[in-house]
């Protein structure tokens, strides 16, 4: 009985239970992460993290959110209405249906009912993840434009051009996974996983999944969108209380998603890892492979955390270079690769997992070969700053001041004669502002 | 027919009800105390940049470069897609089409690359 027969007969009152579930389950993912990554992050760095609020700090994030809920709303006057106001609905939305494709466990039974833990089984699972994801970059931009104002914009700008250039090396490493698994579904995907993990056996497309996923979800080191010494704080800048919460609580539910998503393709979903089923048979149970997949998952959310700790930002040229020059030509040929070597294999000449398996060792040797090659010499500037011995530039000795540019006159645009609850006393009080 | 999708859209309405109720309640839970400043946009405390962004805004043209770029490789992704679920049924057949149609793309994409569409500056 296949996964998508067993859902088919789900009575209602289960599939609601399983929404709920789920989309309980991410929020405390949420809560979770948020504290998760503050502690390691200050492990990292060598203090203490968070540790008053709760048992170890551990409700630090909640009462975070609680905090939002009661700050001050702000929308500015510059702002489009409507469009402002649905931004953060457009962004969460999608981060939740896309995960009610991941399978979260092998099958079991609820209240005598069989059923696997999974709320859907598609035929074309993983594009519903991907298609999400694509709206979600909705939000973001609305969210941007909306708020009437530079820094959101650019951030917005930003965000959506990357999301959608490491959507498409993202997109790309799945078609090696779909080859082997022959189906979109990804309960069909976990199960095609039985014997070997497509990690060992795809470690080409495993790489560049990781590191699209990380500039998917805008995280260290891509978070270019939120480069706080350049944009403030990206596209919510001007978003407050409840409205930035739901674009926080989308970004993490994504990183959640992404991560679900990449031991769903590559590490065996629920399945026990390390041939632990042999030892005991309860390993294999419905439920346990919850424990599993959630440890799956927790390692991949610990490889963003690790990644914020441990590398700088990077530049945005070289970040689009990165997606554009780089994976998504490497997966390309991976692609074709894949295809030729199995075109092989089904003419009963070469074993295709050893085959695959050194294919991917000798692209990686070649990939770390790649970055020893010295970059193109430049040109020496005979007009260029002089450096020093210590390595700092300074400027030339004749240094000329160049004149100040002209001051350009601000011009307050549409600005209500008077703002809502504004006390002209206070204001005074303030000085101008 | 459409009945396997039914758990999707119970998803979708709760995160909808969840995501429409918090932007509703937040004006109503939060305290209200606006001045000018507060509603101007934010620049770090200088005077906002006059330009209004909405309706005259312009953006740097790259962006929209990215996206047609996008649209076209997005549209190649999603083709390898059904190739890849029956590469096994459609054999050599099936392998040398996906050389060409890689290929195809491969000589757009080395013509965007020359033209400098994928450099960033």
């Amino acid at each position: 009985m296949t996964t998508a027969e067993l859902l088919a007969d789900d009575p209602i009152w289960l599939i609601l239970i399983k929404v709920v579930g789920i989309f309980a389950f991410l929020v405390v993912m949420t809560l979770f992460m948020i504290n998760w990554e503050r502690k390691v992050v200050a492990r990292m760095q060598q203090r203490p993290g968070p540790n008053r609020v709760g048992p170890n700090g551990w409700l630090q994030s909640l009462a975070d959110g609680l905090k939002l809920a009661f700050k001050e709303d702000i929308r500015p006057v510059l702002a489009d209405k409507w469009v402002f106001f649905l931004a953060p609905v457009i962004s969460c939305i999608p981060a939740f249906v896309a995960f009610s494709v991941i399978p979260i466990g092998g099958e079991v039974s609820i209240f005598g009912e069989r059923t696997a833990l999974q709320l859907v089984d598609l035929p074309v699972g993983v594009l519903v993840v991907l298609a999400c994801s694509s709206v979600g970059v909705y939000g973001i931009v609305l969210s941007g434009w909306a708020s009437g104002s530079p820094y959101p914009l650019l951030g917005a700008l930003r965000s959506a051009a990357q999301v959608i250039s490491y959507e498409i090396a993202m997109g790309l490493s799945i078609v090696g996974v779909v080859m082997f698994s022959h189906s979109m579904s990804t309960s069909d995907i976990v199960k095609a996983q039985g014997n070997l993990w497509f990690v060992v056996l795809l470690f080409p497309s495993f790489a560049i999944y990781v590191i699209s996923m990380v500039g998917e979800t805008n995280r260290a080191p891509f978070d270019l969108p939120e480069a706080e010494s350049e944009l403030v704080g990206g596209f919510h800048t001007e978003y407050s209380s409840l409205k930035f919460a739901l674009f926080f609580l989308a970004e993490y539910v994504n990183m959640v998603t992404v991560s679900a998503l990449a031991s769903t393709l590559f590490l065996g979903g629920y399945q026990t890892p390390f041939g632990l089923g042999s030892l005991w048979s309860g390993f294999d149970n419905g439920w346990f492979g919850l424990v599993w997949f959630v440890a799956k998952t927790l390692f991949f959310l610990f490889v963003f955390i690790w990644l914020r700790g441990t590398l700088p930002r990077m530049r945005y040229d070289q970040f689009m270079r990165l997606g554009w020059k780089v994976l998504v030509p490497i997966s390309l040929v991976w692609i074709v690769a894949v295809a030729l070597v199995r075109a092989l294999n089904n003419s009963g000449e070469f074993s295709q997992q050893q085959f695959l398996i050194i294919l991917g060792v000798v692209l990686g040797v070649l990939v770390l070969l790649s970055l020893l090659l010295p970059d193109r010499k430049v040109e020496e500037d005979p007009n260029a700053v002089p450096i020093t011995g210590g390595g700092f530039p300074v400027p030339p000795l004749d240094l000329e001041v160049p004149k100040a540019p002209t001051r350009r006159t601000p011009v307050v645009a549409n600005l209500p004669k008077e703002p809502v609850a504004v006390t002209a006393s206070k204001e005074a009080s303030d000085g101008d502002v | 027919m459409l009945q396997p999708y039914l758990p999707l859209v119970f998803m979708f309405l709760l995160a909808g009800a969840f995501a429409l109720f918090s932007v509703t309640a937040a004006p109503y839970i939060g305290p209200r105390r606006y001045n000018r400043a507060k509603l101007d946009a934010y620049e770090c405390g200088i005077e906002p940049s006059p330009a209004p962004i909405v309706g005259g805004g312009r953006m740097p043209v790259a962006y929209y470069l990215t996206a047609m770029l996008f649209i076209l490789f997005d549209i190649e992704m999603v083709f390898l897609y059904p190739f890849a679920v029956s590469a096994d049924k459609l054999g050599l057949f099936g392998l040398v089409e996906i050389a060409l149609f890689v290929a195809t793309v491969g000589f757009a994409y080395a013509y965007v690359w020359r033209r400098g569409g994928l450099d960033w500056n």
